[in-house]
């Protein structure tokens, strides 16, 4: 995974509460590979119509907001589902930062791994930040990382909190799966030590029926 | 003496492989639940050239596009289309390559993973349990920490049996009271969530304590475990007692012999011990709960059928009457209207949270004797429930009231198979998600138990099951 650098980008807002992720990427996309171009389903249905004409009203599709690259959302973003297409549509479409008061959990820990950064803020902020980019359609945000700041097109900075590690691996680009790899040993002590105690909880047999 | 511990600590405590000082463990993953999506997670796992570490730790299951109905009895015919019947075969595929136990089409243990893990026995008390689904957590009603988890992580565990996990905040949530007839733990579930919001779980392992919990059978405790998701919460567990011990010493690939007598030791000593600390606690009394429903377009949109729709004049924060106008505007539905009397399009009985023996009874309590006037499409969470319910002379009650007896699926819940809701209908629905376009582009969804799924079925309306 690449190191995740910071940003200054044109930033969306996306009023709902409860966003969730079947929303931001339809199941029935669900049965498609990646080198489909996630990019395309992303918030599919808000953003075209059955005819497939893009929905002018759908901010997304407004001239200003097309560049943008961080999202400025409602409580409870990407809540639901724990489709992982949700956070590759987003990277897909050049998001790398999705601001809200709140998120789903499995979505939240799925951005980690994509180099996606969820920032959570109080919802009072996050409502203001919504109405400044209501007020200036395409206006552009800057979120630092290393900082833990993000700010806003007033030029007012709100900082953020994260896990250490998760910042540690997100600006190093370090893989979750890379770094687990090094415990194999450790894993395998502990399966001995687990299973030596437990019998009954190792798997059994397989393939075993029908 | 040592500090009380909760069920989670026990169970968490016992997996860590390796803690990092400065937040996430390495967690051991007892199993591994799969369904057709975790192409994705093979995908990864080809490119990175790696293989699955431990194959019995994993297992596949067709489900989300397996179809409900045949052609000439044929299962495999009746896929809805090619990218439907391409992600059945590559999980086939992938589970054979990797050595994975799978469970396809033509299986007669065929059925929803959440349904066919418990029911044969593959998820005991006390086992740290994974799957590439948000309702890997109905599994906690077992008393195993259960969670669902995105592709970059299942590929994770197919190499190494590991997540990273920070250790989450606990809530428990005690549960009292008797629960009226016609009311159930579906019930329960939507009752909670509508008190403590969508999101108020987040971050959360929820432990469902309580009188109501104790007496509830491991059906009823899977309904409440399965939406605690819904919530916000990753995971929820029930602590395992009698009730457990018993369904699982009739499951066909629990422990036995000697096994099951050094799990049973196990297992009695795994319950939260008196004076742990949560570090939030709830609690719900409901012996005057009426059945919910769902209104909107998110699972805290619910009410008592006795209730009405919310008036968006009566919100003062305008961020939240916004969010409640939209819902309401998808949902076709005029404020202040009460919610019986709604009419309803379509109904279905099935999906994870609702597709047991014991949903099935419930519903064919309601239809014996009497007729759908609405199209009614029922899906037994697995094919082991199907048989079981012919035993038992379901389907023709169900075929006799004029709905439809299908096949083990998803289904409606979601239609990745096909069986979907056409825009602008209204469906009153037995699975867990009330989201907008879930059942379909434009579908209107109203959760609710099975039971209140039948009556409205048979009323072609919302209505009161406890009035039939
Ligand atoms: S029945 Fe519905 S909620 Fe359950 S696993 Fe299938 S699609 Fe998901």
């Amino acid at each position: 995974m690449e190191p995740y650098k910071g940003l200054t980008a044109v930033a969306v807002p996306l009023d709902d509460a409860n966003i969730d992720t079947g929303r931001i990427f339809p199941s029935r996309f669900l049965r498609k590979p990646r080198s489909a171009g996630y990019h395309n389903f992303l918030f599919r249905d808000a953003r075209f119509d059955e005819a497939g004409s893009e929905r002018p009203e759908f901010i997304m599709n407004r001239a200003p907001y097309r560049p943008a690259r961080i999202v400025v959302a409602g409580a409870n973003f990407a809540c639901g589902s724990s489709r992982e297409p949700a956070v590759y549509a987003l990277v897909d479409a050049g998001f790398r930062c999705v601001i809200a008061p709140s998120f789903g959990e499995i979505f939240f820990s799925n951005c980690f791994r994509n180099g996606l950064l969820p920032v959570v803020l109080p919802a009072a902020d996050v409502l203001e930040l919504r109405r400044q980019l209501h007020e200036q359609p395409g206006a552009q945000m800057t979120v630092d990382l290393d900082a833990q700041h993000v700010s806003a097109p007033d030029g007012r900075e709100y900082r953020f909190e994260i896990d250490p590690t998760r910042k540690l691996r997100l600006a190093q680009g370090l893989d979750d799966a890379a770094l687990a790899l090094a415990y194999l040993d450790e894993i395998a002590q502990f399966e001995q030590r687990h299973f030596s105690t437990w019998p009954w909880a190792a798997p059994r047999g397989n393939g075993a029926h029908g | 003496m040592d500090r009380p511990l909760t069920l989670f600590e026990k169970i968490w405590n016992r997996h860590v492989v390796t803690a990092s000082a400065d937040g996430e463990s390495l967690l051991y993953v007892d199993r591994n639940l799969l369904h057709e999506g975790s192409f994705l997670a093979f995908d990864l796992l080809r490119h990175a050239g790696s293989r699955v570490r431990r194959p019995g730790g994993s297992l596949a299951f067709v489900d989300h596009f397996a179809p409900t109905r045949r052609v000439e009895g044929d299962r495999a015919a009746a896929i809805f289309d090619a990218d439907g019947r391409h992600v059945i075969v590559e999980l086939e595929k992938n589970a054979k390559a990797h050595g994975l136990e799978f469970f396809g089409l033509d299986d007669e243990l065929q059925g929803i993973m959440h349904v066919v893990g418990p029911e044969l026995g593959l998820v005991l008390p006390g086992l740290v349990i994974t799957g590439n689904d948000s309702h890997t957590c109905t599994n906690g009603a077992f008393g195993a920490l259960a969670f669902g988890i995105g592709q970059s992580e299942i590929k994770q565990v197919l190499e190494t049996q590991t997540v990273w996990r920070s250790r989450p905040k606990t809530m428990r949530v005690r549960i009292d009271g008797g629960l009226p007839a016609r009311v159930s733990s579906k019930d329960v579930a939507l009752a909670l969530i509508g008190r403590l919001g969508a999101g108020a779980g987040t971050g959360y392992v929820i432990e469902y304590a309580g009188s109501c919990v104790a007496a509830m059978s491991m059906e009823a405790r899977m309904s409440l475990t399965n939406m605690a998701i819904e919530a916000g919460a990753r995971a929820g567990l029930v602590g395992p007692d009698a009730t457990t011990f018993d369904y699982l010493s009739r499951c066909a690939r629990a422990p036995k012999g000697g096994d099951w007598h050094d799990a049973l030791e196990a297992w009695k000593g795994l319950a939260t011990e008196d004076g742990a600390g949560f570090d939030r606690e709830v609690s719900l009394d409901v012996n005057t709960l009426a059945p919910m429903v769902t209104w909107g377009t998110s699972l805290d949109q619910a009410d008592g059928i006795d209730g009405r729709i919310p008036q968006p004049a009566d919100v003062d924060d305008p961020d939240k009457r916004a969010v409640l106008e939209r819902s309401l505007a998808y949902m076709g539905l005029t404020p202040g209207a009460a919610l019986q009397g709604i009419p309803i399009d379509r109904a279905f009985i099935g999906s994870c949270t609702n597709s047991r023996i014991e949903d099935l009874r419930a519903a064919a309590d309601i239809l014996r004797g009497r007729r759908v006037r609405v199209p009614t499409l029922i899906s037994p969470g697995s094919m082991s429930v199907k048989r079981q319910a012919e035993a038992e002379a379901l389907d023709g009650i169900f075929v006799s009231a004029g709905a439809e007896w299908g096949d083990a699926s998803c289904s409606m819940c979601v239609g990745s198979n096909g069986d979907l809701v056409a825009s602008g209908r209204r469906c009153a629905s037995s699975s867990p998600r009330n989201f907008e376009g879930r059942q379909g582009i434009g579908a209107r969804t109203h959760v609710m138990s099975p039971a209140m799924v039948a009556a409205a079925a048979v009323a072609g309306a919302i209505v009161d099951v406890r009035m039939l």
